[in-house]
């Protein structure tokens, strides 16, 4: 399913001609071509380490995430952290620093990062079942590899088929999945010219099955009659989510039963 | 699921800063038309045979035109000859980025169905999309594209034909690039210029004049003396990148280019970012080619070249190419140089269709012919015509094209005539057109919109709203009003307080957000009137009826109501919907009536003697706080009721229930803009009028002196103190005089959005209150459409809805309001002035008038009878009369020709005929009868009526 990805070649366009871009056409296509309700191309591959205990890498158009688990395992550090009923999801969320245009050292434990781990920290909790494993801990570790808008999503994205990976019971998939409102219509998983353009745009993480909503972000103010539009739409992103990343999964449970039962 | 294909990267490098993109290509992008068999699209734009007549393509065609065609032939492509266009997203962007209003008349022409224009979004097209080679400039990788795009075309539309009988259409590009035409011939395409096609055109061959005339390549010959000789007379204007990097070093200023309307040589350039600042810019070379409303790059000027302005009064008098640049400079008065500069390059042009005359032209049977625009601000223009017979009497429509350096004038093509020159209905469709007022009628869609007839209030709409049709409502307005937004009662309470009431019109009940009818109102943005026209901004069943509060008929309004002390304090203040039923429409003269009638005591007139009671104290207690008193001169024209010509006028008198009514709707605009600042603190519409800069003060200070009058100007309180203490008692029009003059010194009064603005920038200078907005006329005014929705919401009376509470969308729709307001203004007065000369037209009078202002060579002079000021040229115009008897004196501002002196404020005496002598051009003109100045004063009437008396005939047959 993955395309090769093939060395871009550069060129030079000068700087003013960026201003004012027009996001979504007359014709309805955005800047890359889409159309308002089309998600990016989504590539995913699971298993990437054999060292951790769950991995996956995911491709959200150039938005690339890696995820690894470990756990869940004995609580090591920080004994007071022990939960008796469940086992706590510790997460931890960082950007490489070749990930932007800019290069730039992102220390760990800076603002953003400390709550981009904690949205995804509260997402897992909702969604693993924890209850299965008191006293114990479970890792989740994302790295972004590449930056295009949606990091949050590609995070949990990356993370579910970590966590599948690593055979840890969900109650669903979580899937993640950004919607904009830009120039009066509603667009679908945007991304980072499009959150540049300065509109509003809801984040969603949500149990696809039972469209429960694990996780809702806005950034910006949006007018409540405008909020049920871009809210439809996102559920819809993220139904779409789900069907790749089920297809992904089934791929690759049948891919290592064929090589198992091959051995 | 998404249906991408390829997957392609595309980059920007600026600086460091480097951007990947991803660029997905499609195969479901259909080719739009009619003819193919194949694309499974619903309504295929393009029809299936397109006809027109070309002796070049003789079978069913499709135009393909390259950027450069549109930006330059857009007039051509929306004429309703040219149908069945492919317009490239290639070259829609490309236009995008080089002119925005081309853009969006390409993008009214693909939305307008007749026109058939198709947009292919062909960079996204999985078979047209193709990579940019190494070392391939930007414009050869466009037009490789572009021929890429046609090839697929043919090809497509060859091979996809429906059921293989349609007859088959072909591709036609359209180009002026002679290498790219090359190329595209060699490939097999059909490849022409405009010119070659259009002039194929045999069915419509008056599309060739709107041609337009820019970088023709193979341009023919050329008659132009200077293009002849190849004599340069600009210098170059420098390419965009060394602008960019020089208005970012701070060598170069970014400005708007604002034309004189005195002098045409002169030009002052406002500064962008930092309003105050002006620079000023004289001579044709410096002015280098800017047209009046371009945004330039300008060069300061060393301080020692330095220019003060000229204080002539030039007009581009004859159409010579000879560049005889009048003396315009006294730069030995060093003390009053100004900052110069020179225009080094136009970053923006700002060019429109222009309305004017075409110039009568020596040689009969010439294509080359001058325009002149009825703006004074726009130079002549240089067009090429074959039908300037016909044209000659006409008024005409000419866009400019370009401003070659070694042409005098820059060079147009011909847009439209408009009709007679002197027929009133022409005229006043050239100044609509001028200040771009829209007033076609109402579409179907904003007419389906309005409420059904006869309308009626209903049980639901009652329950909602206070019933407020006992109450002693009544209204006061001009005379011949009948779109009447407010109301008033009055009415004592039982604890000593009054209340008061304002009732305004409800016209939000009956234009809904975003309706068509909504978006209509929005564009016009106000009721436009002229002399013997109104243009509404909505409907008239709206205005004149159901909106309007008419005497003894059941009306909705919003109300608000104060309760307030009988010295005029505000004890509560609340806002309603209502119904209500005013008991009588009154105009200002009879209000003012049954006031003064002191027989008369019903309800209604003893609620106009305490509004009237209350508003002389609010009136005292805002003058107290420094409110201005200004001046201008208003006029009222009675028409001719058969052939609406003015057959009379007079200036519009002031009573006291006008400043009563005004009273109170100051205080309703104020309450209601608190109010909606505390709901709503980011995205409230105010209107702020600032302090304008001291320097704008220097005329009227100056002014005051040459009568030994001072003028404080450091507050509004100081300067309304100082204008009023300003009386000469033997001058009765002195004082007024002044207060025009400081009229004109005022900043324009503005809308914006609250959350655009720090709060101390709200203020209000000329009413001298912290906060303002406009509350009081939705009827002829959008602001307050937008104010009553507002002010709807915080009071839970309505919905609210996305747009209302955006900033930027309301700051957007401020700054078009802003506009159309000053444009209405501009447009009101142009008609004052066509209208006075429709009523001098044959006829001589004469007038007292005072002299307002003294230029090198020549006295302004206003005429208060009739509101308006011309000028007496004293001089030639290029300044080097010796034949004047008047001698300028810059000091103390004065013409002086032996015993006579004109100054400031001096009395004299006008004679004014309508010049009809040069019929392309009607002025009014005015010449000194008192006081006498041998061999230039006119004698007076009796004598200089028989002299005008033939050539006024000559007129009439």
């Amino acid at each position: 399913m993955c395309h090769k990805i093939r060395h871009p070649r550069y060129w030079l366009i000068l700087p003013f001609k960026m201003a004012g871009l027009e996001i979504i056409s007359d014709q309805g296509y955005r800047i890359d071509g889409r159309r308002s309700s089309e998600l990016r191309k989504v590539c995913a591959r699971m298993g990437v380490f054999t060292q951790a205990d769950g991995s996956a890498y995911i491709e959200q158009g150039n938005t690339k995430a890696l995820a690894t688990v470990y756990g869940p395992h004995e609580v090591r550090k920080g004994r007071g952290k022990i939960q008796h009923d469940r086992a706590v999801v510790n997460c931890q969320f960082s950007m490489a620093t070749f990930s932007t245009g800019e290069r730039k050292s992102r220390p760990k434990g800076d603002r953003r990062s400390q709550e981009m781990s904690m949205h995804l920290r509260q997402t897992f909790e909702a969604v693993i079942v924890t209850e299965l494993f008191p006293r114990s801990q479970i890792d989740i570790y994302v790295q972004i590899l590449q930056a295009d808008g949606g990091n949050y999503c590609a995070c949990v994205n990356a993370a579910t088929l970590a966590v599948i990976d690593a055979g840890i019971p969900m109650k669903d998939y979580v899937c993640a999945c950004t919607a904009g409102f830009i120039q009066d219509s509603p667009l679908l998983d945007i991304s980072y010219v499009e959150e540049s353009a300065g509109a509003p745009f809801l984040t969603v993480a949500m149990m696809p099955k039972s469209e429960q909503i694990v996780l809702l972000e806005m950034n910006s103010r949006l007018h409540a009659d405008n909020m049920e539009k871009v809210l439809d739409l996102a559920t819809q992103g993220c139904k779409d989510v789900f069907a790749v990343l089920d297809r992904h999964v089934r791929d690759h449970v049948s891919e290592s039963h064929a090589l198992m039962t091959a051995s | 699921m998404l249906k991408s294909k390829t997957f392609v990267k595309k980059t920007r490098k600026g600086g460091v800063l480097k951007v990947v993109r991803e660029h997905y290509l499609r195969d479901d992008i259909w080719c739009g038309s009619a003819a193919c068999g194949q694309c499974p699209q619903d309504k295929p734009v393009l029809e299936s045979d397109p006809e027109i007549d070309s002796s070049l393509c003789g079978f069913p065609h499709y135009l393909i035109p390259d950027t450069n065609v549109v930006l330059h032939q857009m007039d051509v492509l929306a004429d309703s000859a040219i149908r069945n266009v492919i317009v490239l997203q290639t070259v829609q962007q490309e236009v995008r980025h080089r002119s925005g209003t081309t853009y969006q008349r390409l993008r009214d022409q693909s939305n307008n169905p007749d026109k058939n224009f198709y947009v292919f979004t062909n960079e996204h097209h999985r078979e047209t999309y193709t990579e940019r080679e190494q070392g391939e400039s930007s414009n050869d990788y466009n037009d490789r594209v572009i021929r890429i795009a046609t090839r697929w075309y043919n090809k497509h539309l060859q091979e996809n034909r429906k059921d293989g009988e349609a007859p088959k259409v072909k591709v036609v590009l359209l180009t002026n690039d002679r290498e790219n035409r090359e190329k595209a011939q060699k490939e097999g395409l059909l490849a022409y210029t405009v010119h070659q096609y259009v002039k194929s055109l045999t069915g419509n061959p008056e599309l060739v004049d709107r041609l337009a005339q820019v970088d023709m390549g193979e341009s023919t010959d050329s008659d132009i003396k200077n293009e002849a000789t190849g004599r340069v007379l600009f210098p170059e204007h420098l390419p965009l990148s060394q602008l960019q990097t020089g208005i970012k070093s701070g060598r170069f200023l970014q400005g708007s280019f604002m034309a004189s309307r005195e002098n045409y040589l002169e030009a002052n350039v406002l500064v962008h970012g930092d309003e105050s600042r002006s620079i000023f810019i004289q001579g044709h070379a410096h002015l280098n080619r800017s047209v009046n409303e371009d945004a330039v790059a300008v060069e300061m000027l060393p301080e020692d070249q330095w220019k003060c302005p000229s204080s002539m009064v030039l007009q581009d008098k004859d159409g010579d190419e000879e560049t005889s640049e009048p003396d315009l400079g006294s730069p030995k008065v060093r003390s009053n140089a100004i900052p110069s500069g020179r225009v080094v390059g136009v970053i923006k042009r700002n060019w429109r269709p222009y309305c004017g005359v075409l110039q009568p032209s020596g040689i009969k049977e010439a294509t080359r012919h001058l325009f002149m625009p009825a703006e004074r601000k726009i130079p002549k223009i240089r067009i090429e015509t074959r039908q300037a017979e016909t044209l000659q009497g006409q008024r005409i429509v000419v866009s400019i094209d370009g401003w070659p350096r070694n042409s005098r004038y820059p060079k147009g093509h011909f847009v439209r005539k408009l009709g007679e020159v002197g027929d009133k209905d022409t005229e006043n469709e050239v100044l609509l057109l001028e200040h771009d007022v829209p007033h076609q009628p109402f579409s179907q869609a904003v007419l389906n919109c309005l409420p059904s007839t006869p309308w009626g209030i209903t049980k639901e709409d009652l329950a909602c709203r206070q019933d407020l049709r006992d109450l002693p409502i009544c209204s006061v307005d001009p005379p011949g009003c009948t779109d009447i937004d407010d109301a008033l009662h009055y009415l004592e309470k039982p604890n000593g307080n009054v209340e008061v009431g304002v009732h305004i019109a409800d016209v939000t009940h009956f234009i809904r957000p975003n309706t068509p009818l909504d978006q209509e109102a929005a564009n016009r943005g106000n009721t436009v009137y002229l002399c013997d026209k109104r243009i509404d901004m909505v409907p008239e069943l709206l205005s004149s009826n159901i909106c309007s509060l008419r005497g003894k008929e059941e009306r909705f309004a919003f109300s608000c109501i104060w309760e307030m002390t009988k010295n005029a304090e505000i004890v509560a203040t609340r806002f309603c919907k209502s119904v209500i039923c005013s008991k009588a429409a009154m105009t200002y003269a009879e209000a003012q009536m049954r006031i003064d009638d002191k027989n008369r005591n019903d309800a209604v007139t003893f609620g106009l003697r305490g509004l009237n009671a209350l508003a002389k104290i609010l009136k005292k207690r805002r003058i107290d706080a420094g409110a201005l008193t200004l001046a201008s001169i208003e006029v009222r024209f009675h028409v001719d009721s058969e052939t609406h010509d003015p057959i009379d006028l007079e200036t519009k008198e002031l009573r006291e229930t006008n400043s009563m009514v005004e009273e109170f709707m100051l205080l309703a605009n104020i309450s209601v803009a608190k109010k909606i600042l505390s709901d709503f603190p980011s995205c409230a519409m105010l209107r702020r009028h600032p302090q304008p800069p001291p320097s704008n003060y220097d005329i009227l200070i100056k002014a005051g002196k040459s009568k030994g009058v001072d003028i404080e100007t450091d507050t509004s309180k100081s300067l309304a103190v100082s204008l009023d203490q300003a009386t000469i008692p033997s001058e009765p029009y002195f004082n007024t005089l002044l207060r025009i003059i400081s009229t004109r010194c005022m900043m324009q009064a503005l809308y914006f959005c609250s959350g655009t603005l720090p709060e101390s920038d709200f203020f209000h200078y000329g009413l001298a209150t912290p906060i303002y907005t406009h509350f009081t006329s939705p009827i002829r005014r959008y602001s307050d459409i937008i104010v009553h929705r507002l002010l709807a919401v915080s009071i839970n009376a309505d919905k609210s809805f996305p747009d209302l509470l955006d900033k930027y969308k309301s700051q957007a729709l401020c700054n078009n309001l802003n506009f159309r307001h000053k444009m209405a203004q501009y447009a009101g007065r142009a008609s004052v002035e066509l209208h006075t000369q429709l009523f001098f037209k044959n006829k001589v009078t004469e007038e007292e008038g005072f002299v307002l202002f003294v230029r090198k060579n020549a006295v302004q002079v206003l005429i208060p009878k009739f509101g308006f000021e011309g000028t007496i040229f004293l001089k030639s115009q290029d300044g080097r009369g010796e034949d004047s008897p008047f001698v300028f004196n810059e000091e103390e501002s004065s013409q002086t020709a032996g015993e006579v002196k004109l100054r400031m404020f001096d009395r004299v005496v006008v004679q004014i005929t309508v010049e009809t002598s040069h019929i392309q051009h009607q002025k009014l003109r005015i010449r000194l009868v008192k006081p006498e100045v041998p061999g230039f004063s006119v004698p007076p009437v009796e004598a200089s009526d028989k002299i005008s008396q033939p050539p006024v005939k000559k007129v009439k047959t």
